[in-house]
């Protein structure tokens, strides 16, 4: 790989994951009222370890979703048309607070098109934002409530996370020249 | 993702991996139909033509719905009402509709070759609903979909199509698309409608109805298509059922798992018997639900561009 750097390790992406975790449960006082929505691909596991270390907080299961934004996109006719990942909300979003998670937060678009992606299953109470790399160049007004690691990048990187949920060997984030 | 076509003509032309790439799209979409609100904004603002040159209810009603769950915009455009009557050709109807800016002309037309004429003078996406006796790229899809669904694969099942074959667009896309996805496809049917030279497109011909059922896993049906044909291919209906249709003594002696499949309109006690129709191994309404799917998922895949996908 030319010019790859790890910018989290599995440590670094564990002790992220909990202080978040942490952040999460600091910010909603109604536990009960506060469900997490992944986004594939990489939030949805994200989501899942984030939902364990809270009901490790909190004493009771926490509901989490899978979201899939690709038909809610604004790029649509632009580019080859996304992998459609299924969706999977087990769970009535009305009058709850959700948390979508991501990997990265790089221009917005994606949580745009979750956010309308999540209405057409009902009106959640709030809706927060929690990723765990925020890269910059930001091309909408949005803003994320909690975040692993801000990363400073140049438009021509690229940053990948590895899971081990996904086969990799270990978990990472990487960040590459294109 | 693999999917680069601005078009969809055909099944021959397409990969194992493209054809794949719309089954994996469609399940998505599938879910979105069982959900309280079935519309995603995925072609908003896109304006979709149904050009339908030759008379359809299910595909013309699949594709409308597909396109209004996608947010699209649809006219529907039948030979009866139109310029047709008038001595306007094809190529004219189609670019007075282009330059109403339509973004999509999905045609059925009887002559083959219709919509690959019209991708060559039209800049909208073309997308084939049914050309003549030469294919029928989306009930292809949906046949192999509601397969895969069932069946959990493709590969290594027995197929068999059964019936009219000839005069089928149905079973030249089913065959191009089964056999790209490693089935084994047997077609069977009187010797005048189930010609040998159909072995040149890698599948087995037999005029043994007993000896075509009797392996297979999935028992694709075909009405007899009675506007194609002249009337001497068989002698009559009553023996073609006799001989060929899928009565409940040949059923018995089907594999117990074997999947009934019908693309529509059926004739109850031709080709298929009545209860059979109806019986529990048949899936010829869940053909129709996958093949709104699917058609969601061919206008959301030929709507893309060619750059790869920016994530995040």
């Amino acid at each position: 790989m030319p010019d790859a750097t790890v910018i989290l390790d599995a440590t670094a992406i564990q002790r992220a994951l909990t202080r978040i975790a942490h952040e999460i449960a600091e910010r909603n006082e109604r536990s009960a009222d506060v469900a997490l929505v992944g986004i594939p691909v990489g939030g949805d596991h994200l989501a899942a370890r984030l939902a364990k270390i809270l009901s490790g907080i909190w004493n009771h299961p926490v509901p989490v979703g899978i979201l899939d934004t690709s038909m809610h996109r604004d790029d649509l006719d632009q580019r080859i048309a996304p992998t459609v990942h299924p969706t999977e909300i087990p769970f009535d979003v009305n009058g709850k607070t959700i948390v979508l998670v991501d990997d990265v937060l790089f221009s917005g678009r994606t949580t745009r098109a979750a956010m309308d992606a999540l209405n057409d299953f009902g009106r959640p109470k709030k809706i927060q934002l929690a990723v765990l790399v925020d890269r910059g160049h930001r091309e909408l007004p949005i803003k994320a409530d909690f975040i692993g690691k801000n990363v400073p990048t140049a438009l021509d990187e690229k940053i990948s996370l590895l899971l081990t949920e996904s086969g990799a060997a270990a978990d990472q984030v990487i960040l590459k020249k294109k | 993702m693999s999917w680069t076509k601005k078009h969809l003509l055909d099944i021959e032309s397409l990969t194992a991996e493209e054809i794949t790439t719309v089954l994996d799209t469609a399940r998505s979409f599938k879910a979105v139909g069982e959900r309280a609100i079935k519309k995603v904004p995925a072609l908003r603002g896109k304006t979709v033509v149904n050009l339908f040159v030759e008379p359809s209810t299910r595909t013309r009603i699949s594709f409308e719905l597909a396109a209004q769950r996608l947010s699209a915009d649809i006219v529907n455009f039948s030979a009866e009402a139109s310029s047709f009557k008038k001595g306007e050709t094809l190529k004219d109807t189609a670019l007075n509709l282009q330059a109403l800016n339509a973004d999509f002309i999905i045609i059925r037309h009887s002559a083959s070759g219709a919509p690959h004429f019209l991708s060559r003078v039209l800049n909208a996406h073309v997308i084939n609903a049914g050309d003549g006796a030469h294919e029928h790229p989306t009930q292809a899809l949906l046949d192999a979909f509601t397969i895969r669904e069932r069946k959990g694969k493709i590969a290594g099942l027995n197929v068999t199509i059964l019936g009219d074959i000839l005069y089928s667009r149905v079973a030249r896309s089913d065959i191009w698309a089964l056999t790209k996805l490693g089935a084994k496809v047997t077609l069977c049917g009187p010797a005048t409608l189930v010609p040998k030279t159909f072995e040149k497109m890698g599948c087995r011909v037999t005029h043994d109805v007993d000896e075509a059922i009797r392996d297979a896993d999935v028992i694709n049906l075909l009405r007899i298509q009675h506007e194609r044909q002249r009337a001497t291919m068989f002698p009559s209906i009553g023996e073609y059922t006799q001989l060929f249709g899928l009565n409940k003594a040949r059923f018995a002696k089907t594999k117990p798992d074997a999947l009934i499949m019908h693309p529509g309109p059926i004739n109850r006690g031709v080709e298929i018997d009545s209860e059979i129709a109806d019986c529990g191994r048949s899936v010829i309404l869940e053909q129709v639900t996958n093949g709104l799917a699917v058609r969601m998922a061919v206008l959301f895949l030929v709507n893309g561009g060619k750059t790869p996908v920016e994530t995040a």
